[in-house]
């Protein structure tokens, strides 16, 4: 079998393995969104943060729950790693630097998990199991009761109540997240990812050299990481290390994670309004845009002309051996469609083109299938946006699953689609302006300027993947990335909740013949198109200085 | 340059469709126009005029920020020639939209001329000026008299010229009391004398607010203009993130990007197509109402019109011909249909009403009974229709012949101590539950007075309504059929219409009821109406069309008036919105798409010297740097004046289902928005590069 083969079969069976397990968990969804029960440990939790899981919240209220919730994990994340250096547990790690430190905070609150520190030689036990892996799950509920309120903003009719932040966001971890991270853990172990307390050993090398290895809390980090669409690897090689991703088979595992809340909630979103082929309409253009990404990735890296790769079968710098290139750019291109940021490879080692696919992946927004929640409601918005200008053409004031998209709708849509290009562009555009952060760039020319391009692309829309190569711990790389990754996860999430509650208050329009009917193929190809071209038109000029520069040179 | 635009005939074909006020040169745009409207376009570039198009805004500051660059290097052609080129951008559109009002301005003007100073003569006996006038005043007309205002009349009959607002020169006459008593300023007193009791004031008469209107002075954006607006705004804001962060990239690579460059290509980014054209094509639907002599007070209630999901149909006039027409003779057992019809013929010549007259020309059709004149038959007694005998009938040569009403014509039979026929009740009975109405016909000569049969009027369904109801159901559209029959009879003809539903014994109330129900379950619902009692449900309605006939409460209360006073129009009307929006949307997505073909021929001219890979993009195999970046914005501007066209007439509609409809417009505005600037820059670039210097 070749490598191509293999590659394309692993593909397949990922589909193969999405297609079976996305039903049970998409219909178990709904019923944790929409059960009045709650578990025993659930009241435990609302009585110890004194909320009220049983009121029902209007946007504004939804939305404080979200930011407040938000801000204090930011703050305690962050004196958590000031502390480090006092707290008992820490591998004898010093306290972190204050703007690493914020750096940190909101990148792993913001779901991004961008790390511009070594992991293992900067975090002990305690930070990154109390601080770095609670917010692993708690920002990934977020996200996802964020969707469910958007989602229930679509399916409710004249009200302007969006459920209970704090129900959704404690069930989405008791419910969802636990249950599945305790199962994967477990799988991850039985393939040989590591799972202990012990400390750092000293490892002598082939060459002479001693090196230093610490074990941890890998595993249970590790499964959360991919299915929470963290991140955040234990080590600073993520899932390129052995340690976290030893075979093929873990990580082609590791890749199913990534995508199984996504692609399960596009189920529950349509059981949810009430029509499931309006979920596999979206699901069937995130899946369109996945697949075309994964060929175009594993082309461009098998195709690579010159000797090296062509010796080598393809273009493996950067790549692990175990992997190859087919799981190589599985992962790649999954970890960048959602809001990842795992790797398993170095993507600056991608061929020229190849890096650009990274890039696009990110700049797509991360809706394909996107992050936990954050990917559905992406993919939504763009769905109002698509929905606006070809419902034009069939001649009704448009509407999405009969709620009217009007002057409030769009506003608060294109203001979504608005941030994070401004984020990226105004940032890169800074920091190449400004005279001291392109000493960060490792490689002259185009390729530099990808690292930089790549390093805001990826923390404006909460990647948190590395270009590799570019020094993102400085003061103004830590500063401008952390605001970029809270303001790019923040700002829209305002959106997000307004327009579900504009949403809800609406009576939604019975569909007749003279509807355009958003769960039809065509729909879901104008979808695609409409994303592609909208983010292609916003990104070309930046996308031709660099990755394509090189790839064309 | 060779943009395929579709040319279409108006889509407004249907048969039923009344030719009475077809417009004149509609969708035809002549230079005469263009030129007439320069002036105005010119008067348009002033920034506060601008500033209303988020789009235009940007060019205009744009071509003022080139133009000042370029004076600082006179020598540059290049620079001078891209403002020239930005400029005239600018200019199109102000011209799209000066030439989009300039068809109203006639109209207006008409319009005016009607709304001389008029002198009104109170009914206490003083004269006032007509401004001075103030509602509830009384007012006497006479003839020859001009009616200085809006109002009903009181008191009097008179017959009025309206030709200066609905073009018809045909007087109509004007009454006191019922559905006939509005009056509108403007208008000639023909004969007879009436009294008007002035309802609106001085400035806000009908004919003010008409020429507001078709001038466009009264225009507000209507809610799906302001939303397309934000979203070209957002994406004009992303292209301007696009392009003034771009300097710093191109420095890093090495290359130097001027300020008209930019402004250049972030020209051709922004959406100026749809931009620049959005206004004209809300205009010109409006003025397409208005070319069908219906006048929208809001172009709210246009959009609204196509969103309709119901419509609300009066039977008569709009689904049946204005009267029920007789169909057939039925004998009764031991007659012959002959002599139903000789009977039924000498019985109805007295009968002047149109069911009477109906009964005489299907004798003669059916049953080529030559018609009789009064005179032909000596001594006979005419026994004419009225309203309380409910018969008509001749007494001639020994023999009475009645023909009316069931129980009128039965009762007259029994008092003359005659047989009614044991199948005459069961004849009438299946008559009625087919729709139809049954009118007896009776003798009574040496044999003692009789039934002969009977006569079946039906409605008579317009032709063509049928196939009309089936477009509107695969559009999506529920037609209701509101009369006054009862079930049985209206069931019947609805089924003939091919209606979706009927309302049948309809009274004010239970049209109001409809129209909420329909409006809870989510619904637009359009419909039309005259009388006062319409009043409430016309305000009720999402699309409200008041016949110009109607009162002025109705008039009120509907957010459009039909001139023509023509039912049938609602479905016109509901056209014409819908065509609003999807040429709307077809002109967004082509600007759009547009943009891949610009980013093709400018990326490569910016950036090839510094990245020779980027060459590669220049798929067009554009001249040089200079003729594709002026390529392209030059292709950017004349793409406006070749839609302007289109933007007047409207996206060609024809009814169909959605998915059909998307699938054609997708086609034709989306992928050949990609395709057709590839061709256009590269045939601009064919042109230009003939010019020394420049290829």
């Amino acid at each position: 079998m070749g490598p191509v083969t293999a590659g394309v079969l692993q593909a397949l069976a990922l589909i193969g393995a999405l297609a079976l397990a996305h039903i049970p968990l998409g219909n178990h969804m709904v019923r944790v969104y929409t059960s009045p029960r709650h578990l025993r440990i659930e009241k435990w939790i609302y009585r110890g943060i004194g909320a009220d899981p049983d009121t029902e919240m209007r946007w504004p209220a939804y939305l404080r729950g979200v930011l407040a919730f938000s801000f204090a994990g930011v703050l305690f994340l962050y004196l958590l790693q000031r502390l480090q250096g006092v707290l008992p547990g820490s591998l004898g790690f010093d306290s972190v630097a204050p703007a690493q430190a914020f750096n940190t905070a909101a990148s792993f609150v913001a779901n991004t998990n961008w790390q511009s520190y070594y992991g293992e030689q900067t975090m002990g036990h305690v930070v990154q199991t109390a601080g770095l892996a609670v917010q692993n799950f708690v920002s990934a509920a977020v996200g996802m009761a964020v969707a469910v309120a958007l989602v229930r903003g679509f399916a409710r009719a004249r009200t302007g109540e969006l459920g209970n932040f704090w129900s959704d966001l404690v069930r989405g971890v008791t419910r969802v997240l636990v249950p599945l991270a305790v199962v994967g853990a477990l799988i991850l172990v039985a393939c040989g990812v590591v799972q202990n307390f012990s400390g750092i050993h000293e490892v002598g090398q082939f060459t002479g050299g001693v090196q230093q290895w610490n074990g941890g809390a890998v595993a249970s980090q590790e499964v959360i990481k991919e299915l929470g669409t963290n991140g955040g690897g234990y080590f600073n090689a993520n899932s390129a290390h052995p340690f976290e991703n030893p075979t093929p088979f873990s990580n082609l595992f590791e890749i199913f994670l990534i995508l199984l809340i996504p692609v399960a909630l596009t189920r529950t979103f349509g059981l949810m309004v009430g029509s499931v082929r309006q979920g596999y309409a979206v699901l069937a253009t995130m899946a369109a845009l996945w697949i075309g990404f994964v060929a175009l990735m594993m082309w461009t890296e098998f195709a690579h002309p010159g000797p090296a790769p062509q010796a080598a079968g393809g273009a493996m710098e950067g790549k692990e051996l175990r992997f190859g290139i087919g799981g190589s750019s599985l992962f790649a291109v999954t970890t960048t469609l959602t809001s990842t940021g795992a790797v398993n490879s170095f993507h600056s080692s991608y061929t020229g083109f190849g890096g650009g696919i990274t890039m696009l992946g990110m700049m797509l927004g991360e809706i394909a299938p996107g992050g936990v929640g954050s990917g559905l409601y992406g993919m939504l918005i763009m769905a109002v946006v698509a929905v606006f200008i070809a419902g034009l053409m069939v001649g009704r004031t448009p509407e999405y699953l009969g709620k009217k998209i009007g002057p409030r709708e769009i506003k608060l849509a294109a203001l979504y689609i608005l941030i994070t290009p401004a984020l990226v562009l105004v940032f890169t555009s800074l920091s190449m302006a400004l005279p001291t952060p392109p000493d960060s760039m490792l490689n002259p020319g185009a390729h530099g300027f990808s690292e930089i391009l790549y390093a805001f692309t990826s923390a404006a829309n909460n990647n948190g993947s590395a270009f590799a190569g570019l020094n993102a711990d400085t003061d103004w790389f830590n500063t401008t990335t952390g605001l970029a990754m809270l303001l790019g996860r923040f700002l829209p999430m305002v959106l997000v909740l307004a327009l579900a509650g504009s949403l809800a208050a609406q009576q939604p329009v019975p569909a007749t013949a003279g509807t355009l009917r958003t769960e039809k193929p065509m729909f879901s190809g104008l979808l695609a198109g409409a994303v592609l071209i909208i983010v292609g038109l916003t990104y070309f000029p930046a996308l031709a200085l660099g990755p394509l520069a090189e790839g064309l040179a | 340059m060779t943009i395929r635009v579709q040319e279409h005939e108006d889509a407004m074909s249907a048969p039923t469709t009344p030719t009475a006020s077809t417009p004149s040169g509609a969708g035809v745009l002549k230079p005469a126009q263009l030129l007439a409207s320069l002036p105005e376009a010119f008067r348009k570039l002033d920034p506060r005029v601008m500033v209303t198009s988020p789009v235009m805004f940007v060019v205009w500051i744009g071509s003022v920020l080139t133009t000042v660059f370029s004076f600082k290097d006179p020598g540059d052609w290049f620079g001078w020639t891209i403002s020239a080129w930005l400029w005239l951008t600018v200019l199109f559109a102000n011209l799209a939209e000066a030439v989009a009002e300039g068809r109203g301005k006639a109209q207006a003007d008409t319009l005016r001329k009607a709304k001389t100073d008029t002198v009104a003569r109170r009914v206490d006996g003083g004269t006032v000026p007509g401004t001075a006038l103030r509602v509830g005043d009384l007012v006497v007309c006479e003839a020859g008299d001009v009616i200085p205002g809006d109002g009903d009349v009181v008191e009097g009959v008179a017959s009025v010229d309206e030709s200066a607002i609905t073009g018809e020169s045909a007087p109509v006459i004007r009454e006191s009391g019922g559905d006939r008593s509005a009056v509108t300023g403007g208008t000639k007193v023909l004969s007879d004398r009436i009294v008007v009791r002035i309802t609106t004031e001085p400035g806000k008469t009908f004919i003010d607010r008409m020429i507001s209107l078709v001038e466009g002075a009264a225009r507000q954006k209507t809610p799906n203009e302001i939303a397309l607006n934000i979203l070209l705004a957002s994406l004009t804001v992303v292209f301007l993130l696009a392009c003034a962060t771009l300097p710093s990239f191109a420095d890093y690579a090495g290359a130097r990007l001027t300020l008209v460059v930019l402004v250049a290509l972030l020209v051709c980014l922004i959406p100026t197509t749809i931009g620049a054209l959005l206004s004209a094509i809300g205009i010109a639907g409006m003025d397409r109402l208005v070319q069908r002599n219906v006048l929208a007070m809001s172009g709210r209630a246009v959009e609204a019109a196509g969103d309709v999901s119901t419509l609300l149909l009066d039977k008569t006039g709009t689904i049946t011909l204005g009267n029920r027409q007789a169909a057939a003779f039925v004998p009764v057992r031991g007659t012959t249909e002959a002599e139903v019809a000789d009977a039924a013929q000498l019985s109805s010549l007295a009968d002047e009403t149109p069911e009477g007259r109906s009964v005489v020309v299907l004798a003669k059709e059916r049953y080529g009974l030559r018609e009789r004149h009064r005179g032909e038959l000596v001594g006979a007694e005419w026994i004419s229709f009225t309203a309380q005998t409910r018969m008509s009938g001749v007494d001639v040569d020994g023999r009475r012949i009645r023909k009316g009403a069931a129980g009128s014509v039965t009762a007259w039979v029994r008092e003359r101590g005659g047989e009614v026929a044991e199948d005459t009740e069961r004849l009438a009975d299946g008559i009625a539950e087919a729709g139809g109405t049954p009118l007896l016909v009776a003798v009574e000569d040496a044999d003692g007075a009789r039934i002969l049969g009977v006569v079946h009027l039906k409605d008579v369904v317009k032709h063509g309504m049928r196939e009309r109801f089936e477009e509107l159901r695969r559009m999506g559209i529920k037609t209701v059929m509101i009369t006054g029959d009862n079930p049985l009879t209206a069931k019947a003809i609805a089924d003939e219409a091919g209606v979706d539903d009927f309302l049948a014994e309809a009274t004010p109330e239970d049209k109001m009821a409809l129209i909420k129900r329909e409006q809870a379950g989510g619904k637009l619902v359009a419909m039309t109406g005259d009388g006062t009692n319409d009043a409430p449900a016309l305000a009720q309605a999402d699309v409200g069309v008041a016949m110009n006939t109607g009162t002025s409460a109705a008039k009120e209360a509907g957010n459009m008036v039909d001139l023509d006073s023509n039912p049938t129009k609602l479905i016109e009307i509901v056209e014409i919105g819908k065509q609003l929006l999807i040429t709307r949307g077809a002109l967004t997505t082509f600007s759009i798409a547009n943009d891949v073909a610009k980013y093709f021929a400018i990326i490569p001219a910016l950036f090839a010297a510094v990245h020779p890979g980027l060459d590669k993009l220049n798929i067009m195999r554009l001249s040089s740097p200079d003729s594709a970046i002026l390529s392209a914005v030059i292709f950017n501007a004349l793409i406006i004046m070749v839609l302007v066209p289109l933007a007047l007439r409207g996206v060609r509609y024809r009814p169909m289902s959605a998915d059909r409809m998307l699938r054609r417009n997708l086609a034709v505005y989306g992928l050949g928005g990609l395709v057709a600037p590839f061709v256009g820059i590269k045939l601009i670039d064919l042109l230009l590069s003939l010019i020394p210097g420049i290829g």
